[in-house]
């Protein structure tokens, strides 16, 4: 078997000298997603620049038994496109035009570096707009997106990337391409395989084209912003804002340590005395939003808000989601290491969840900034500690141990949006159950029997 | 912190798309280094003047990465590590670094002699008989790209202590910089005037220090020490309601005395003094002027000096003191805070990417539609100026000083 960095030389044909790296300062910036302290040196790092060229890419690769990392902006939150060491990285950035806009069907076609939040632009050069918005939108790539069926802030109301993906073009672990799914709306022929492989996290394919489902944007919206002295009122309000049968776009949860980063960096004027803030939204037609939003500053009112602020123009909308969106970043600036939860629960257990994992914060004295996506029941609870602090690490990983039993305890999943990659490997089997983990693991053996994919995600 | 929210906004990931050519990249060879798993080599010496400094990244990291701190201290190791030697890059940096720019008076004798070669016909003679192309390389890049010496400088237009008229509201420190002095001290002139307009007893300091700033970019901190300690000596801060800098990229560096010198207490003070003008009009309410600096209303748009906008988050003041301004009718620059490929001598140490941003700038410049470029930082003037001639520049502070004079 050759090395990777021996068939340099057999890359450079295929994609052109400049993009095969393999010095170690070109090397070393490609170890590592957004995921902390998960971190590998690859050997080879190929940029192509077309589906044929990463083709022959993993069609040499496979021949060499080299296994393929697949990365776009390295904005991942589960190490999936982490390479193990040595190991060989395809990173699509180059890929990256949005190819078609189809207004009369409402699908958009872009390659699979394109940039989340500009495919969302050319969208809305047509009155169109792409829903999943993942905090990472202004440099994730679709592709990324998809392999990792990334959510975001509008979940509630418009679901997550799976529900917007109608095709795609998939290089297969073999270097055969294969086109999946099409443009309608119905589709049964067959086995729906492009659903196989959203969030399939680079394991089964590389994708390397997206037809994407687009829609109208909403004529009106609105932005309110609910102030709470504690945690509970504020899960409490969004169970009765869905009991109240609204279902708004977005329903954002921050907790005191996440509002006071977030304001340190974005310096918007939340209210960083408050123990909990409520960023809701809804948007439709003019006349439903006005009463929704009447509706919810009502309910939230009775539920203990103690101010209910609703955002002036677009403009203040627009702000006060992309300050939103910077939270798991801007608690960085609190300690070195940002260990980063993604547990989901149904919408019923919102409340005790949140309680539960302030107490646990109390029980191992740690520091955790909580916050969310309390529409759809996901919470990012985040341990700001030190990873060379061992004793402390310790903690926190019976700290992550509890929240995960509690979460499987109360019939949630260990990761909403952000993967199983090699964060959460440890805990899938007891998550799934071993009929449903073994049919997973046979889906990846008979799709790549050689292991040749993003080796070490999902699976051991 | 990895999220890569840095990467959108940082010029030369943007031209490239190698994460080794975005913060997030040079954070982990720094990294490397400082864990011994990567040499401090040529190649990161290369990367790191590959980086413009624009701290754009800065503004957009939520987690708050002080990377200008580690941009310096990353090119103060390179230097003190020896690594970029030769002849030629070693008298360069002694002539600007250890000479010109360490010694005021020698810098605006250097300018007087340019100003000569320039308005003498010298210059234009040397050009005709193709003298020029004898110079060396480096120079010869130089030559056209050197700025119109001003007809007089600072000292020469601004009183040691000037007051207004009525009552006196402030007492402010002036700092006259080192290429604004030489290449447009007129706008250090109006900066004076509005100041004063404005109930400012102004104090210009006839000679004053480099403020140490192209001394830290480039790796000499020792340098870049002096300088501050003789500012400080110069203008003790305590005398002073505010210390004034009207170039963006002195300023960013004028703020962060205190870094640079912990253990001296005025440089806090100095460094909670230090106001950018337009910053400081604000603060202090500015006047609005009753007429306009134009007999028609002429279209304006605004470029943000990178130091301004992302070293010192200046960013909405200038557009306001550009509203208060009757008769304008301002625009917005498409990219008005994407570097435009100056950033100190990068336009001479990388003149291919300074050249793509040089582009992308005016070509965004062209569509605003404007007449004037409203600007606040003298590499950013110059750079914008030689790539269009015909395009007017002006710091805000010179419209509204023409402002003011119209009302008498």
């Amino acid at each position: 078997m050759k090395e990777p960095g021996q068939i340099a030389e057999e890359f450079h044909e295929i994609v052109g000298a400049g993009n095969v790296l393999t010095e170690p300062a070109d090397l070393i910036p490609y170890g590592f997603d957004g995921t902390a302290a998960l971190r590998a040196r690859p050997s080879v790092v190929v940029l192509p620049g077309s589906t044929a060229e990463v083709a022959a890419c993993v069609r040499l690769a496979a021949e060499n038994d080299i296994p393929v990392t697949t990365r776009g902006s390295g904005t991942g939150l589960s190490g999936g496109s982490v390479p193990p060491p040595g190991g060989l990285v395809l990173c699509l950035v180059r890929m990256n035009r949005v190819i078609e806009v189809d207004a009369r069907n409402l699908t958009l076609r872009a390659e699979c570096g394109a940039i989340t939040a500009k495919v969302d632009e050319a969208a809305r050069e047509h009155g169109l707009f792409y829903p999943p918005d993942p905090g990472s939108m202004k440099i994730s790539t679709i592709g990324g997106n998809v392999a990792e069926n990334s959510g975001g802030l509008r979940g509630l109301k418009y679901g997550v990337t799976r529900d917007y993906v109608m095709g795609m073009e998939v290089v297969l672990p073999d270097g055969k391409i294969a086109r999946l799914g099409n443009g309608c709306v119905k589709d049964v022929a067959g086995y729906s395989m492009k659903d196989l492989f959203v969030g399939s996290e680079g394991s089964l394919g590389i994708i390397t084209e997206v037809l994407l489902k687009v829609l109208p944007v909403p004529e009106a919206r609105r932005t309110l912003l609910a102030a709470f002295p504690n945690l509970e009122d504020a899960a409490e309000t969004v169970s009765a804002i869905i009991a109240a049968k609204i279902i708004p776009c977005t329903l954002e949860f921050l907790d005191q340590m996440t509002i006071r980063c977030v304001e340190d960096f974005a310096g918007i004027g939340l209210p960083t005395d408050c123990a909990a803030l409520l960023l809701m939204e809804t948007d439709g037609h003019p006349a439903a939003v006005a009463d929704e939003a009447e509706k919810m500053a009502q309910i939230a009112g009775e539920h203990g808000a103690v101010e209910v602020t609703t955002a002036k123009d677009e403009e203040e909308s627009l702000r006060l989601a992309s300050a939103r969106r910077s939270a798991f970043s801007a608690l960085a600036r609190v300690r070195p290491t940002t260990i980063l939860e993604d547990v989901t629960v149904p919408r019923t257990h919102l409340a005790e969840m949140v309680s539960f994992i302030a107490e646990l914060a109390e029980k191992h004295q740690l520091t955790v900034g909580t916050f969310g996506h309390m529409g759809d029941g996901n919470l990012h609870p985040t341990f700001l500690t030190d990873e060379r602090d061992k004793e402390e690490m310790e903690r926190v990983h019976l700290a992550l141990d509890a929240i995960v039993e509690k979460t499987l305890e109360l019939g949630g999943t260990i990761t909403g949006e952000h993967g199983i990659g090699m964060a959460k490997k440890a805990w899938l089997r007891q998550q799934l159950g071993e009929a449903s983990y073994d049919l997973m693991k046979l889906v990846k053996t008979a799709l790549d029997p050689k292991g040749q994919l993003n080796p070490g995600k999902i699976f051991d | 912190m990895h999220c890569g929210m840095c990467l959108p906004t940082c010029p030369t990931y943007d031209a490239t798309l190698r994460e080794r050519h975005s913060p997030r990249g040079r954070i982990s060879l720094m990294r490397a280094i400082a864990e011994d798993e990567l040499p401090l080599d040529q190649a990161f010496a290369d990367e790191m003047d590959y980086c413009l400094g624009c701290l754009a990244c800065q503004s957009a990291c939520p987690a708050g990465v002080d990377y200008a701190e580690l941009f310096e201290t990353s090119r103060a190791e390179i230097e003190s590590a020896g690594i970029q030697k030769g002849v030629v890059r070693g008298f360069w940096r002694w002539l600007t670094l250890e000479q010109l720019f360490m010694k005021p008076r020698l810098l605006r004798f250097v300018g007087k002699g340019l100003r000569f070669y320039q308005v003498s016909g010298v210059e234009s003679l040397l050009r005709w008989i193709g003298l020029v192309k004898l110079l060396p390389k480096n120079f010869r890049r130089l030559e056209p790209q050197a700025p119109r010496m001003s007809v007089r400088f600072s000292n020469e237009l601004i009183e040691e202590v000037e007051s207004p008229v009525g009552e006196k509201k402030h007492r402010v420190a002036m700092l006259t910089g080192c290429v604004q002095d030489l290449a447009y001290a007129e706008i250090n002139r109006d900066t004076v005037d509005v100041l004063v307009a404005n109930g400012c007893e102004v104090h210009t300091p006839p000679v004053q220090p480099c403020c140490g700033s192209i001394h830290a970019h480039n790796g000499e901190e020792e340098m870049a020490r002096e300088n501050a300690r003789r500012l400080l000596d110069l203008l003790p801060p305590d005398s002073f309601d505010a210390i004034i800098s009207n170039a963006g990229g002195c300023g960013s560096h004028l703020r962060h005395f205190a870094k640079l010198l912990p253990n001296d207490e005025r440089a806090k003070e100095w460094d909670a003094k230090v106001r950018d003008v337009h910053e400081f009009l604000t603060e202090v309410k500015v006047r609005p002027p009753t007429e306009a600096p134009f007999e028609r209303e002429v279209k304006v748009t605004y470029h943000d000096s990178c130091h301004l906008a992302h070293g010192q988050k200046v960013v909405l003041q200038p557009r306001a003191v550009i509203d208060l301004i009757p008769g304008l009718m301002r625009v917005d620059l498409a990219e008005s805070d994407w570097c435009c490929g100056s950033a100190g001598v990068y336009s001479l140490t990388q003149p291919e990417q300074s050249g793509l941003l040089l582009e992308r700038k005016a070509g965004h410049i062209r569509t605003s539609q404007a007449e004037i470029l409203l600007t606040a930082n003298p590499g950013c003037h110059l750079q914008i100026q030689n790539a269009m001639p015909e395009l007017r520049i002006l710091h805000p502070v010179s419209l509204l000083a023409k402002a003011y004079r119209n009302e008498c």
